[in-house]
């Protein structure tokens, strides 16, 4: 995914209502009509957020009628789950040899006070 | 967004708030406050933990106070792949450490990072980084891409270090 692509995404879900839209679209396919009547919100209303759905990706529609259904791109979302989740596991790489680095490090004592000639080497003996 | 693992080492979190130019990392260790605290102030034992696996950090400046600044580059194979410096705007010891933090082949970003360790009922630190940056374009980049070009190559040996877990 390229990264304004990734933006759009990311803006599109910045609204609370498609979100609600997208969770909908997760279980089934459904018209505009269908997803308008529990919002009490106009079919216009709603095909406005579909729009920025369907321009970020995230939904696709065939036909060209009000009954068409909407359909999510399920594999989008799963990208960008996939970027924050390389995210994480880069972190928890890291925070595990952080974890490394504290299991030799002895009780607590002032920082910044004492540096080690030797870091490789905290045993104290 | 956010996502979670469910291994049993302590899980690390990632906030990523659509609208918001934020990104939030938590974590907790069996250590306490003022050993991670340590970790993250003296260059010795932040530049072995600090970084993917395959490159070696090297501290080229590092004045860790209130006002100091901080500056190292990443190494892989003998060559200087990514410099990265910043400024220590405030030490708070074993409580609180805010930074700037800039990658030098994006001079004109700058990420505020300010990371907090919380005291835990077991002895153990809650950690916790805020990172701000200019705009939510610039943290979906970040998120999309890393940090540095030596990243990439580390996913690799890391989906497959993560495997064998």
């Amino acid at each position: 995914m390229a990264h304004d692509e990734l933006s759009r995404v990311f803006a599109a879900l910045a609204d609370p209502t498609r979100r609600s839209v997208v969770a909908r679209l997760a279980t089934v396919d459904a018209t505009v009509g269908e997803l308008a009547s529990p919002y009490g919100m106009t079919v216009q209303a709603v095909s406005k957020h579909l729009k920025v759905l369907e321009k970020a990706g995230l939904v696709s529609r065939t036909g060209d009628s009000y009954r068409r259904p909407c359909h999510l791109e399920a594999d989008v979302l799963d990208q960008m789950t996939g970027w924050i989740e390389r995210y994480r596991r880069e972190a928890e790489a890291r925070f595990s040899r952080l974890d490394d680095v504290l299991s030799e490090l002895d009780a607590p004592r002032p920082t910044a006070s004492k540096k080690k000639q030797n870091p490789q080497e905290e045993d104290p003996t | 967004m956010s996502t979670t693992n469910d291994t049993a080492t302590p899980e690390t979190t990632i906030k990523a708030p659509a609208d918001l130019p934020i990104i939030t990392i938590e974590r907790t260790f069996a250590s306490t406050p003022s050993q991670v605290f340590r970790a993250f102030v003296e260059p010795e034992l932040f530049s072995r933990w600090n970084g993917p696996q395959s490159i070696e950090a090297r501290i080229e400046h590092w004045d860790a106070r209130t006002g100091g600044s901080w500056r190292y580059a990443a190494w892989r194979e003998g060559e200087r792949i990514a410099g990265f410096y910043g400024s220590f705007h405030e030490i708070r010891p074993d409580k609180r450490l805010v930074q700037t933090f800039t990658y030098d082949g994006a001079p004109d970003g700058v990420s505020l990072d300010t990371t907090t360790f919380t005291a835990l009922p077991d002895g153990g630190t809650r950690l916790t980084t805020l990172s701000v940056v200019e705009s939510v374009e610039i943290r979906n980049l970040i998120l999309a891409s890393g940090m540095d070009t030596g990243v990439r190559e580390g996913y690799v040996k890391l989906d497959v270090l993560l495997r064998d877990q």
